[in-house]
């Protein structure tokens, strides 16, 4: 069994009388541990595959199955706790709120679930991703890096199954970019966190270890990258 | 989510936005503080009227003719069925054990003119017990004695409004004045008793009844408007009631329907506080608008609040809120925005009742009576106008779609 099993997932939106298949019929299997990229021009349906996968949205027909579980068929309130428990979320934009501080954006993630010491666990995760000495710091007197940082920090406050990177360095400079990957790839290879990354840069690509390609709703290409660059790890980050 | 931190996320969201947060409360603070003195103003007035009513006395009961017609107050013949007669049988200590004095009145009205002043008022037609029986004292010259009643006298004891209107600081006491074209000599001022009893002008029954009605019976009695009836004490008010009953059926032969009607004063007082019921309420009903104002202004504020934050509901929802917990954390705002707003206004209203109370606002002694249960009841009526406002917005935060609320810019 695989983490996560596609099968035949259409998605289908209605405007006015025209029906839009944003996805045409994806089957797919993740596997645990593995790090993939998604790619596809804009319209390709790379998006909505990923809003399926992240369980903010249910497939019109079709088998979608995280750990064996049937998610089509799921209502609002399973499908959040869902989202709490098992996925984390990266966004481009980070989606930070700007009123929190870094330490309450983490701690955000697990308010929304049953258990205490909320504080503590969030400062752990911060400093996890070398952010420990930023935690009462608000999101605009972070750089972009250390605000996806604690955006990373907030993903896997609640050790999430999968990590779902929506263009995760698309705002970000080349340095900032590489601190990030290697971030991801650290978190991969270290602690074996299926990451999905959903881009549109080639040299993300490169530093994943398999390249699904999304076109007018559809699987195009599923390729193996046999040696994966590594991103140059940055002295910032602690191990 | 917990309570604690539904609680934290609520209080930190408010606070965010300080002056906005500040003129929402003040429409839910000026409608509470409204209400608490508003009925404050309400109490005041009827504990107000209470407490004049009970100086009159509780053992007073008032008899008067049933009208046949016309005004009891017309002063003309309309009230034929009550005599000074039956005023004097009242005082019989075996029909009527329980009556311990009787002072029988003539109502009229008409104008009073002095050397260099004129006024229009009621004037009474009283015998000399009519002071100790009503509580009417002396303030200048001399009351009404049973020597005036008996001569008819030409004689007049002002209250202190008319003597005021009339001779200003001057006192009064040895002039005339004329009554309806009549002479008549000043002989006293009675002190002020509040209540509109001022502005009368008392002269002996008798000279009422020859000179300025024709009050006089076909038998040669004087109609008379009204028994003031004093009982022994407060307790035997109701046998003086039943004696004065039975003596005057006996007396008017009454059969089947009673010709005259006796009225005591928890009757009036009944009476007087329906009225100032129905005013409270007035006054309630006005300041419950302005609460419902600052409730529709709380809405306002949350639904804007609400399309101002899609993106954070958005977030919040990625990140594994249900909707229960939106709904339960926008609702929770608009109530402590109206929780706050109902608590700073009761306090504000409290202070106003305060400094309002005893204090001379527009010519008229202001009573003023704060009451915790109308508060308790302005803070519970602010915390369901909170809710009953709250659920809209919240609903529809709740009911994003987190796709759609991420987009949002």
């Amino acid at each position: 069994m695989s983490l996560i099993e596609l099968e035949n997932v259409k998605k289908v939106y209605r405007i006015g009388e025209i029906e839009v298949f944003a996805l045409a019929g994806v089957t797919l299997n993740i596997d645990q541990g593995e790090m993939v990229a998604i790619m596809g021009p804009s319209g390709s349906g790379k998006s909505t595959l990923m809003n399926i996968l992240g369980c903010l949205d249910v497939p019109t027909s079709g088998s979608y199955r995280i750990e064996g579980d049937e998610v089509g068929t799921w209502g609002d309130s399973r499908l959040a706790k869902t989202r709490n428990e098992r996925i984390g979320f990266v966004f481009q934009t980070y989606n930070l709120l700007p009123r929190l501080t870094a330490l309450d954006n983490v701690e955000l993630a697990l308010l929304y679930g049953r258990g205490d010491s909320t504080k503590p666990r969030a400062r752990e995760a911060l400093a996890a991703v070398g952010l420990a000495d930023r935690a009462d710091h608000k999101p605009t007197e972070l750089s972009g890096g250390q605000q996806q940082r604690v955006g990373i920090a907030r993903a896997l406050v609640k050790d999430p199954v999968m990590l779902l990177a929506d263009e995760p360095t698309g705002n970000l400079d080349s340095r900032s970019s590489t601190e990030i990957m290697a971030m991801l790839q650290r978190l991969n290879r270290e602690q074996g966190r299926t990451v999905i990354i959903v881009t549109h840069e080639p040299e993300i690509v490169e530093h994943t270890q398999r390249a699904i390609t999304i076109k007018d709703g559809l699987v195009v290409s599923d390729v193996r990258i046999a040696t994966p660059r590594t991103a140059e790890p940055n002295e910032e980050v602690s191990a | 989510m917990s309570v604690l931190a539904l609680l934290r996320t609520a209080w930190f969201s408010i606070g965010s936005n300080k002056l906005r947060t500040g003129l929402t409360l003040l429409g839910m603070i000026i409608g509470v503080a409204a209400v608490i003195s508003l009925m404050a103003i309400g109490r005041g007035s009827q504990n107000t009227i209470t407490e004049r009513i009970e100086s009159l006395g509780s053992d007073l009961l008032f008899v008067r003719p049933t009208s046949t017609g016309g005004s009891i107050f017309g002063g003309g013949g309309d009230s034929d069925d009550l005599t000074i007669d039956d005023a004097v049988a009242l005082l019989d200590p075996v029909f009527a054990p329980s009556v311990a004095a009787v002072a029988p009145e003539i109502q009229t009205n008409g104008q009073i003119v002095a050397a260099d002043a004129d006024t229009f008022a009621s004037i009474l037609g009283v015998t000399s017990d009519y002071f100790p029986v009503r509580n009417f004292t002396i303030d200048l010259g001399q009351a009404i004695t049973a020597a005036h009643v008996l001569n008819g006298s030409r004689v007049a004891v002002l209250g202190s409004q008319i003597s005021e209107t009339l001779y200003g600081v001057r006192d009064p006491v040895g002039q005339t004045i004329r009554i309806n074209e009549k002479v008549f000599t000043i002989i006293g001022v009675m002190d002020s008793k509040g209540a509109g009893e001022d502005n009368r002008v008392l002269v002996p029954i008798t000279t009422a009844a020859n000179r300025l009605t024709n009050n006089r019976a076909a038998d040669g009695g004087i109609n008379v408007q009204t028994i003031n009836v004093q009982a022994t004490s407060g307790e035997t008010v109701d046998a003086a009631e039943a004696e004065i009953t039975t003596l005057l059926r006996l007396r008017h032969e009454v059969t089947d329907e009673d010709d005259f009607t006796i009225t005591n004063q928890q009757e009036t007082l009944d009476t007087l506080n329906e009225t100032n019921e129905t005013f409270a309420l007035f006054l309630g009903a006005i300041a419950g608008i302005s609460l419902l104002v600052g409730g529709i202004g709380i809405m306002n504020i949350m639904l804007v609040s609400v399309t101002e934050r899609t993106r954070e509901i958005g977030i919040r929802k990625a990140l594994g809120a249900k909707r229960s917990d939106i709904l339960y954390q926008f609702v929770l705002e608009a109530l402590l925005l109206s929780i706050a707003g109902g608590g700073l206004g009761v306090a504000i209203g409290a202070v106003l009742v305060r400094l309002s109370n005893g204090r001379n606002i527009a010519g008229q002694d202001v009573e003023t009576v704060f009451s915790t249960d109308i508060a308790l009841l302005a803070l519970g009526v602010s915390a369901v106008i909170g809710l009953f406002f709250g659920i809209y917005p919240a609903a529809r935060a709740s009911r994003l779609h987190p796709i759609e609320a991420l987009r949002h810019e």
